[in-house]
């Protein structure tokens, strides 16, 4: 059995239970002083400094499992959709002609070209159904329509630019933008919506033009887009500011 | 002079102690995350008869709107609880204290004569090692919640990547439920194991921080004892 047995004195076992007790109690005071020490940190982009090193350490770990042979599950046109949810308007409330919208394209700084939804329409479109997820917890099977980005990026001849890191997305207003790794912006389930459940995009889901990337949480969906722009470095993220992880990649 | 008989190896008191900090602010972070989409009740049709979790509670505990918060330090202390949970099995595997905890046979009906006895209903227990039958169910079933946490955590935090993984748990909605059921399964752990550590006593508790029980020895042994008594040795022998 693997029992120890001995014969010790009321003072050596008093003397014993003493140390190992002190012990205990200065590892948990440690722990609150240490919960108190991290409470007391500076914070980065809306989260406690070390805890942002941390995901940020979280990123480049969980990225290295990101496949674009990883999809998200996708359902059946059978299945009755319940009706999306309206979930964010920031960025929608400003003063909007939706006739004069174009998709401002930035190639390179001080070369940007301007595309109409019309010839966004004309590329080839994808469908997808998928389980749309809510940073917050929830999430809803939703049916979109629109160009997968990769095939835009052909179109466009934005080769260079989609061996970039990132990719920064705006609205016309610059009120709501979004940063995202151009890998998961290559990824085949990534498309620029133009339609939900078959129709148009209603102006409340980001008309004419919006972002679906099943392969990120639903603050990456930016809806209606103003600007697409590329670079090295991270480009601004509005939820990021307010202490959200970065990458949010599902 | 008392026998003093050594119980939890020092690895496991130190794993054990420090799976309560990590596991106390896991179940904390997880609140602040929860309350943003808080559907989860106990009720049936539209009578709810216990909604997880009352305004009242999330007010008194100060818990809206800190979701950026919650998911930052969850996916912080993730990290330690999964070394710390890994470290602790590894350590039961090969130490060999596996034996102790892992139900054998008879646990099963045992388990309902310890039940009994800790009811006050029936006295007298069947003999045990280091842990009765009941115990062994707990333990054991507290470590595979413990791997379910781990497992369905990963599975809605990476339902894309690891989309088997999601799809093992019955997919998305499912995962994140069994994520939750599993935390309230843990509450009621802590809360029967910390009532059964008080009903065991100071002997028993002690043992989890100093590593062993001591049993008074009756006069009859102590009579038989050497004249030369065994503590002299090993008191010289802790000093050296």
């Amino acid at each position: 059995m693997n029992k120890r047995e001995e014969l010790l004195t009321e003072k050596q076992i008093r003397r014993r239970t003493f140390i190992a007790f002190t012990f205990l109690f200065l590892f948990l005071g440690s722990a609150i002083l240490g919960w108190q020490w991290l409470h007391r940190q500076p914070t980065d982009h809306g989260a406690i400094q070390p805890l942002r090193k941390v995901l940020d350490a979280n990123e480049f770990i969980f990225s290295s499992l990101f496949s674009k042979k990883h999809f998200a599950k996708t359902y059946s046109k059978d299945l009755p959709l319940p009706h999306p949810r309206v979930n964010g308007k920031i960025g929608l409330n400003s003063a909007f002609d939706t006739a004069t919208w174009k998709l401002h394209l930035v190639k390179a700084p001080g070369d940007t070209l301007l595309i109409g939804i019309d010839e966004i329409k004309a590329l080839p479109k994808t469908e997808i159904i998928f389980d749309f997820k809510c940073i917050e917890g929830w999430s809803q099977v939703t049916h979109w329509g629109g160009v997968r980005f990769s095939d835009f990026v052909k179109k466009y001849g934005l080769d260079e630019q989609s061996k970039m890191m990132f990719a920064g997305l705006s609205t016309p207003d610059d009120e709501y933008y979004v940063g995202i790794d151009t890998k998961s912006m290559m990824h085949p389930q990534t498309i620029l919506c133009y339609e939900m459940n078959g129709k148009p995009l209603p102006l409340n889901q980001g008309y004419p033009l919006r972002l679906i990337i099943p392969v990120k949480y639903g603050i990456k969906h930016l809806k209606r887009i103003g600007t697409i722009s590329f670079s090295n470095y991270r480009p601004p993220d509005y939820w990021y500011e307010r202490g959200y992880d970065y990458y949010s990649g599902l | 002079m008392k026998k003093v008989i050594h119980k939890h190896p020092l690895a496991i008191r130190w794993l054990h102690w420090l799976n309560f900090p990590i596991l106390t602010i896991m179940i904390w972070s997880g609140l602040l995350i929860y309350w943003a989409n808080d559907v989860y009740r106990l009720g049936w049709g539209d009578r709810t008869v216990l909604k997880f979790f009352p305004g009242s509670f999330n007010k008194a505990l100060n818990i809206p709107f800190r979701l950026a918060e919650g998911m930052s330090i969850h996916f912080v202390f993730m990290w330690l609880f999964a070394i710390n949970g890994v470290i602790y099995f590894l350590y039961l595997v090969f130490s060999g204290e596996w034996k102790f905890i892992a139900p054998n046979r008879n646990s099963l009906k045992e388990s309902w004569l310890v039940i009994l006895h800790d009811l006050r209903i029936k006295r007298g227990l069947p003999p045990q090692k280091k842990y009765n039958a009941a115990q062994r169910i707990a333990y054991t079933a507290v470590i595979i919640m413990g791997l379910g946490m781990l497992l369905t955590g990963l599975a809605i935090y990476k339902p894309v990547q690891l989309n088997w993984l999601c799809a093992m748990f019955g997919g998305y909605e499912w995962a994140r439920a069994e994520h939750f059921t599993i935390t309230i399964l843990l509450v009621l752990f802590f809360l029967i194991h910390i009532i059964q550590v008080i009903f065991a006593g100071w002997n028993n508790f002690r043992a989890m921080v100093t590593g062993f029980e001591t049993e008074n020895i009756d006069a009859k042994t102590e009579t038989a004892m050497p004249t030369e008594p065994i503590n002299t040795k090993s008191e010289t022998d802790e000093q050296a």
